[in-house]
């Protein structure tokens, strides 16, 4: 049975439809593959019997002749910042070490409601704050890939780290995952898988604990263009829960995939050629930009002048919003509480917030604290929010010229763990390709595009108009047919 | 800009964050580097530009004027608000006492 373990959301869901397997027989499959792969540490915890009741349920649905759902019989992997109803929900952080919610998130209920399973909580960076999944209170998780010749553990990218990990390690077909400044495409373009950031408000914030309100995305990952196309369905759609939530209908993603690329036009943005960026990087923008004429496309040169202080913008306005955010955790209501003998409330607030909260956590809250404090607010932050309307409008001016944007999802590879995490601001530098779709609330997908010399692989970042799911999943699949990327990590777990 | 100790300090305090010294001392050039980085914003001729306040136009909604419109999300829930708080008691979170 250990050939289901191979197999994506879509041959999953017709496989199942279709009686060449039981659901049942995939959830024990996977169940397996997650049980022996706790080297990869990608799970906080494990949920074997919610996959196999669900895929019970599918069974006996097909038994019965139902419709079985759009992902009917799918086991996957769940981000654990989705609250889950009965299963604890961290955010990798101590702070919520044991909070066990009484409620489902929109998202992960949508997904149940389409016929899939859990097979567990996926491990992060803690609040989705780091792009190497180093900041973990549970633990780094290590990416499947090692770099040719070397046994280091390699970073999976962050912060959907678990999420990447065990779709590379084929332990789960698909993950949740959530992208505030990268956190979808960055760590798929390290553990060469597909994944795709929506536009802004197109899958519903309720329930998934919240980092940054105004940039916070949950969206697929999997390993193909055709199983996020599949699982965007399953997620998106309007929430009344959400304020932020679109109010529009959910196009038919899959059924209307097209690689014919003819009369489209990509964007390639001159900015995003920066100095130090990895030759094999830059070598894998050209092999894309030519696999995306070969599929008819036209290339164009575009240019998003404000591109260089995208990252900057975001590290004020992301901070800011998270300071605010996170001030729910006051050892009160729910998480970690540390009483100090004789402590007061205020002094119980500040004893529990330092016991729960990782250094990265702290660091982002204190920058937030003070760029919103009284007299710095307008310059950093009203300048941050200016800048951002800045980076939205180039995007908005580029749409005259072009249907889509090609560039790299990373300005590197994959990195060994601890090689990076002495200075934050190399860390942020990841998301330097990343961050500028995010500030514009614009649909942004990564997908595989080969592997470097030293075998990691390379992601190519694909970023549409706002509710064009439909183009940037059509291009990517363009990429994908051409790309050919079928590589897989060998087995060390 | 840059911060020094006392500023951090303050910080921490306003952000209930307790930290001893050496954990200030610490944080002192990693707050410093970030700021002297974002401070390059300051290069943006942003004049006659709005900050931006939603990213994608949306219209704020204004749910049913009924009680519990939303049943998930009304009332009646105590005990399902109560299940993770650290120190329930008597139907309320319970906290360290603030009047003497």
């Amino acid at each position: 049975m250990t050939e289901l373990t191979s197999l994506g959301v879509k041959a999953i869901r017709d496989g199942v439809a279709g009686g060449s397997f039981t659901a049942r027989e995939v959830a024990e499959a996977f169940n397996a593959a997650v049980a022996e792969a706790g080297a990869l540490n990608a799970f906080i915890v494990t949920t074997p019997d919610h996959a196999l009741a669900a895929a019970d349920a599918v069974d006996a649905k097909r038994a019965t002749g139902g419709p079985l759902g759009k992902m009917g019989g799918v086991p996957i992997g769940m981000k654990d910042l989705f609250a889950t109803r009965g299963v604890q929900t961290t955010a990798a952080s101590h702070i919520l070490e044991g909070f066990v919610p009484e409620y489902e998130s929109t998202v992960s209920q949508k997904l149940w409601d389409a016929g899939a399973g859990m097979l567990g909580k996926l491990n992060l960076d803690q609040f989705a704050m780091g792009s190497s999944n180093e900041t973990s209170y549970f633990g780094n998780v290590s990416s499947p890939w090692k770099k040719a010749g070397t046994n280091a553990a390699m970073s999976p990218g962050g912060s959907s780290g678990g999420s990447s990990a065990s779709i590379a390690a084929r332990i789960a077909p698909a993950a949740t995952g959530t992208d505030t400044g990268g956190s979808i495409r960055q760590p798929a373009a390290f553990a060469g898988i597909s994944g795709i950031k929506p536009t802004y408000g197109r899958c519903s914030r309720w329930g998934v604990v919240a980092f940054a309100s105004s940039l916070d995305q949950a969206g697929p990952m999997a390993r193909s263009v055709e199983d996020c196309a599949i699982m965007l369905e399953a997620m998106a759609g309007f929430d009344p829960k959400d304020a932020t939530s679109l109010d529009m209908p959910v196009p038919n993603w899959e059924a209307a995939l097209n690689a014919d690329l003819r009369g489209r036009k990509i964007g390639i943005p001159r900015e995003y050629r920066m100095d130090g960026t990895d030759a094999e990087i830059l070598e894998s923008w050209e092999q894309g930009k030519a696999w995306l004429r070969d599929a008819g496309a036209t290339i164009v040169d575009i240019s998003l002048p404000h591109t260089k202080y995208a990252l900057p913008a975001y590290y004020i306005i992301a901070p800011a919003e998270a300071s605010s955010n996170l001030a729910r955790y006051d050892g009160v209501r729910y998480g970690l509480r540390d009483l100090p003998e004789k402590a007061g409330l205020q002094d119980m607030y500040a004893a529990t917030r330092a016991a729960g909260f990782g250094d990265e956590v702290k660091r982002r809250v204190l920058i937030g604290t003070y760029v919103l404090s009284a007299g710095f607010y307008d310059a950093y932050y009203t300048q941050a929010q200016k800048v951002r309307a800045l980076v939205a409008r180039d995007f908005e001016q580029a749409w005259a010229q072009c249907d889509a944007i090609l560039a790299p999802t990373t300005p590197t590879a994959s990195f060994p763990l601890g090689s990076l995490d002495k200075d934050p601001l190399t860390m942020y530098l990841n998301d330097v390709f990343a961050v500028p779709a995010s500030l514009a609330g614009l649909p942004a997908m990564s997908v595989p595009a080969m592997l470097n010399a030293d075998g990691l692989p390379l992601g190519l970042q694909i970023v549409g108009k706002p509710f064009d799911e439909q183009g940037v999943l059509d291009t990517a699949l363009a990429i994908q047919q051409r790309a050919g990327f079928d590589a897989r990590p060998e087995r060390w777990w | 800009m840059s911060v020094d100790k006392a500023t951090v300090a303050k910080i921490a305090s306003l952000a209930r964050i307790a930290m001893d010294d050496a954990a200030l001392e610490r944080m002192v050039p990693e707050l410093n580097g970030i700021l002297a980085w974002v401070e390059q914003l300051g290069e943006v001729d942003c004049s006659g530009v709005e900050p931006m306040t939603a990213v994608i136009p949306n219209e704020l909604r204004l749910r049913d004027d009924v009680v519990d419109a939303d049943p998930l999300t009304g009332g009646g829930k105590r005990d399902a608000v109560l299940a993770n708080a650290p120190a329930a008691e008597h139907g309320f979170f319970g906290v360290p006492k603030v009047i003497e």
